[in-house]
């Protein structure tokens, strides 16, 4: 992670934030191991603020200290398999983790708040995802008080114990004390996942002090509680529990996630099976997604071996790494242009592989990865249009790219079959990649109709060409070679031409119909209450709570209730 | 439990026809007994001492003296008497009314800082409850027990606007003031500073003279507040707590006399020499005085303080003697604040006056303090020696704050860190400086009779002589 000036090769020095960073390196977290727990530590380094302005004081958090939170999560993935259960925690007396830094949050703009706000969302989600479905437990170990974004974090963990020493409180104070909402799943969690009373809720989120350990524990806001000389113990024996109850294997060889070979310049990111081409004036960006250029192993111990240069991994790191580049660095990049190249076959002779061994903890951490990556695409504030064009290969896995897509384009061939791209679905497309709704892409698709999904479902394996596709609804439009060109970029430069916020809303709003999940109420949370009032001048005008907070002057509420 | 509330608890509240307050009261006393009983000094629960109780804020009532049982003290509740026409004296609302009720949206701010302030009051107690086995004199046993029963008093005081200003919550925070244990690992203290136990005279003195000058100034800062019931509270608990400050002054200025008399008899200024007479060396006493100063700077906050800002413009807390500053809005006003450069050096950083009222409060007490270390050093030299007490610099061995961690030495000058380590073993107290001052702490209990390592006082409790028997142990 560093905020550094990354020179592109015109030598024009553009401040890129990146998210690459190493346990070595981290500024804020220490990461230890023993045995079948790991335990991180929040230790937030003051001045080590990812941007100048703010010192992040009493443990508080911006997004360089959630880069490496998400840094240590992949490590303890892939490179520990030997862990079943995490135990978050904080290295400062008395102080388990104050929130998000408000001064940051003062000084950000909108943009940067909103995107900060969705990355820690997404590694939140991560925490339960890797709990839900690799068996990782998390115990979220509160040594001390605990306020606002810290309590999101412990509410992400399966378990939260509160140290009990008769002054730490666990409090969202965000209404009281800054006129915003707990923007990282909050209000959300506190319902959805610890069933907390509405009232007391109501109580609880709009008190600054919050409750001490006996009451949290009586109302459910946590757990378990201890005391202090009884903590250690209480510690190691509910980490201990929580990982009897792991499914992850205790043992065998991590596979080290080396550093992505990715270059910037000014015409994008590049990586090995990923690129991303800007176009600035056009304000778009074409992400191809690369078939691997040699054959993948289809044996475990091969898999093993190749270990992140393993397709499906080496992929989806990139893939991920392009969507946090693009998002945080490239804000007028609207719209995203998601093309394939290369071999379908060997896409699915992956999808296979992944299959065959999906008991095996790798391949389901791999697995892991490409879910949570294509969740990020979902969620993702740009507009996504599939092109479906000559030397495409959207099968298996990376038919999820086009599903996910707003719309799809694909290239129709009336004159030269042979040469005409095909999707291709396999077994992956249904059921491997649930959306943070809880369906799976191509029932989304469909607003939950089992019918067409069924239809689909029938046609794994088959090459399908655009007007197999479009008869089955797995592509919007399906232009000739004649009419291909134009059409695409009608649309592409008529959607550029359209309000980035109604854009933005309405995806989001279509993208999970029907179906809602306690994470998709985070997410929709976030896009329309929390960002509502992160525009209002009750909140961000110059005597606004966020804005005025610290400065000692109060804010200066308009007080119509609209 | 009836309660003949004049009589038993004095008070100018009209606790007698009070129905909520005396319920909150009727549920708390027992307990607060049962906490003296248990933490206070309890050895001496049978002794009479010489005890001065305030049965009233004006000149006759806040200094009654008699013999009474610690247990039986009548821990009274009193305010200074209201100003009439109080004015709220700055921040935002400068100028308006002041608040005869919390206002609902300072609510938890006001809670939280009676309940910091009302928790150091019986830690303070706590800290102390076995120093009266090793006390130099009765004197000074009745100045301890003294100190220890207008903590008990401030307690209550802190526990009344609880009770009375903030309902059910106030209650149980008022219960939680009890449940809390100095040095307990499982309930601590809030404030780190108030967990360590003050284990000899000295200790003692120090704590008076410069943990006890820190409650002051936050007496001083709250009695500004525009809630007119914590401001009144406040100024009567000051008047006590000058009390204390003598307490600390007197003990280290006879420490330090003892001193002086044992060099003049040994015709040297060697510290060892001065020890093996059984006296506290000069040396001894600055680091003593270097470790409680620093530790006393931390607990008025950082530098540069958010809460500090919010609690000045809201009218909830003041400077200390607001009524000295000119300007008592600060809306624009900025402060010229040292801090690290980052390269060894002291930078000046502006800062706006509001978040920076802690370091105003902080240096109005550092003054406070420079005035007890001028009369000793007057005194080391009118007995013909050059050395000096000295305080040391703000930016000394601070835990908080711009300069938490910096490498100082004790005149603020940063020095390289390995230096730091080397030479901080020398600023401070070491091992055998405690041990050697724990050796000379053997009870004298006889009336008029002093411990060889302080001098007598110049005069005694309320005009009485010093051989009084101030304290009769039963």
């Amino acid at each position: 992670m560093s905020a550094v000036a990354e020179k592109t090769a015109a030598g024009e020095a553009r401040a890129l934030v990146t998210y690459d960073t190493h346990p070595d390196r981290y500024a804020h977290w220490r990461l230890a191991f023993d045995g079948a727990v790991a335990t991180l530590s929040m230790d937030v380094n003051e001045e080590r603020g990812l941007r100048p302005g703010y010192r992040l004081k009493l443990n508080s958090y911006d997004l360089g200290v959630d880069i490496e939170l998400y840094d240590a999560l992949q490590r303890i993935r892939f490179e520990h398999p030997e862990v079943k259960a995490a135990v978050i925690t904080s290295a400062k007396e008395r102080m388990f983790c104050s929130g998000a830094n408000i001064y940051m949050l003062g000084l950000s703009p909108h943009a940067w708040k909103v995107n900060f706000c969705k990355f820690t969302n997404e590694t939140r989600n991560g925490i339960e995802d890797s709990s839900r479905h690799s068996g990782l437990r998390f115990l979220a170990a509160v040594n001390g008080a605990v306020a606002g974004g810290g309590y999101e974090l412990a509410l992400a963990c399966d378990e939260i114990l509160m140290i009990d020493d008769r002054s730490s409180a666990v409090s969202l104070p965000e209404v009281p004390l800054l006129g915003v909402l707990p923007g990282t799943g909050g209000l959300t969690r506190v319902t959805d996942k610890r069933k907390v009373r509405r009232d007391l809720a109501d109580f609880f989120c709009t008190t600054t002090e919050g409750v001490r350990a006996d009451r949290a524990k009586q109302w459910n806001l946590v757990d378990h509680v201890a005391k202090p000389q009884g903590w250690a113990q209480s510690v190691t024996e509910h980490a201990a529990r929580l990982a009897k109850e792991s499914t992850r294997p205790g043992s065998g060889k991590g596979v080290p996630l080396t550093p992505l070979r990715r270059k910037i310049d000014d015409a994008g990111y590049h990586y090995e099976h990923v690129d991303a081409q800007i176009d600035r004036a056009g304000r778009t960006a074409t992400i191809t997604v690369s078939t691997p250029a040699t054959p993948q192993p289809a044996d475990i111990a091969g898999i093993h071996q190749a270990g992140t240069a393993w397709w499906p991994l080496a992929m989806a790191r990139e893939l991920d790494d392009a969507i946090l580049m693009l998002r945080t660095n490239d804000l007028e990049i609207g719209t995203w242009l998601l093309k394939t190249r290369g071999d379908a076959n060997a896409v699915l002779a992956v999808d296979q592989a992944l299959e065959a061994h999906a008991g095996d903890w790798f391949v389901n951490e791999t697995r892991g990865m490409l879910r949570r990556t294509l969740a990020r695409l979902d969620v993702s504030s740009r507009t996504m249009f599939a092109v479906i064009d000559q030397g495409s290969c959207f099968a298996g896995t990376l038919a999820e790219l086009a599903l996910a897509a707003d719309r799809g384009y694909m290239l129709h061939l009336p004159d030269d079959p042979a040469a005409a791209p095909r999707i291709a679905l396999s077994e992956a497309n249904f059921g491997a990649y649930p959306m943070v709704n809880g369906w799976i892409r191509i029932r989304t698709r469909f607003c939950g109709e089992e019918g067409p999904v069924a239809a689909a479902h029938k046609r794994i394996g088959e090459p399908l060409a655009a007007e197999a596709a479009a008869a089955l609804g797995l592509v919007t439009f399906t232009p000739d070679d004649l009419d291909w060109e134009d059409e695409v970029r009608i649309a592409i430069e008529e959607r550029t031409s359209q309000s980035p916020d109604a854009l933005t809303g309405l995806e989001a709003s279509l993208r999970f119909p029907v179906a809602e999940t306690m994470e998709t109420r985070i997410f929709g949370r976030l896009t329309a209450w929390q960002n509502w009032i992160f525009n209002r001048p009750n909140a961000v005008g110059e005597e606004g709570a966020l804005k005025v907070f610290g400065k000692g002057t109060k804010a200066k509420f308009n007080w119509e209730r609209v | 439990m009836s309660i003949d509330y004049a009589e038993r608890i004095p008070n100018n509240v009209n606790l007698a026809n009070d129905r909520t307050l005396q319920r909150a009261l009727e549920h708390w006393q027992p307990k607060f007994l049962d906490w003296w009983h248990q933490l206070g000094p309890h050895d001496f629960a049978g002794s009479d001492v010489y005890l001065r109780t305030a049965v009233g804020v004006d000149a006759q009532g806040w200094a009654n003296y008699g013999y009474v049982k610690m247990p039986d003290y009548r821990w009274g509740i009193f305010l200074a008497d209201a100003l009439p026409d109080r004015k709220i004296g700055f921040g935002d609302a400068y100028g308006q009314p002041v608040w005869q009720q919390v206002p609902g949206e300072f609510r938890s701010q006001f809670r939280r800082l009676i309940v910091t302030q009302g928790d150091t009051e019986p830690a303070s107690v706590e800290q102390q409850h076995l120093l009266g086995r090793t006390c130099p004199s009765l004197y000074d046993l009745r100045n301890l027990f003294q100190i220890n029963v207008e903590e008990g008093r401030h307690l209550w005081a802190m526990v009344y606007l609880l009770h009375a200003y903030f309902g059910r919550d106030g209650r149980e925070e008022a219960e939680e003031l009890l449940a809390r244990h100095s040095g307990d690992a499982d309930k601590p203290r809030i404030l780190g500073t108030f967990n360590e136990p003050i284990a000899d005279w000295l200790s003692f003195f120090m704590f008076s003279y410069f943990t006890d000058r820190d409650g002051k100034f936050q007496l001083k800062s709250l009695a500004e507040s525009s809630f007119d019931p914590l401001a009144r509270t406040c100024r009567f608990m000051l008047t006590e707590e000058a009390h204390h400050m003598f307490v600390g002054d007197t003990g280290i200025g006879r420490v330090i006399r003892r001193a002086l008399e044992v060099m003049k008899e040994l015709g040297t200024d060697d510290p060892a020499a001065v020890r093996r007479h059984g006296a506290i060396d000069l040396p001894t006493v600055q680091r003593y005085i270097n470790f409680w100063f620093t530790s006393c700077l931390d607990l008025f906050g950082s530098e540069v303080s958010s809460n500090a800002a919010v609690t000045f413009a809201n009218g909830i807390k003041g400077r200390p003697d607001e009524s000295q500053y000119e300007d008592h809005v600060c809306a624009n006003a900025t402060f010229p604040l040292e801090v690290p450069d980052g390269r060894g050096g002291v930078a000046t950083d502006t800062v706006p006056l509001r978040n920076a009222m802690n370091e105003v409060a902080r240096i109005a007490y550092a003054k406070d303090c420079d005035i007890g270390v001028k009369r000793w050093n007057m005194a080391i030299k009118r007995a013909g020696h050059d050395f000096q007490l000295a305080l040391p610099s703000l930016r000394f061995r601070r835990s908080i704050g711009a300069w938490a961690g910096a490498a100082t030495d004790p005149a603020g000058k940063p020095i390289a860190r390995a230096e730091y380590d080397r030479r901080l073993p020398d600023w401070l107290p070491s091992e055998s400086d405690r041990a050697f001052v724990g050796s000379l702490m053997h009870p004298v209990r006889e009336p008029g009779k002093m411990a060889g390592w302080i001098a007598p006082p110049d005069r005694g409790i309320n005009n009485l002589p010093v051989a009084y028997e101030y304290v009769r142990l039963s």
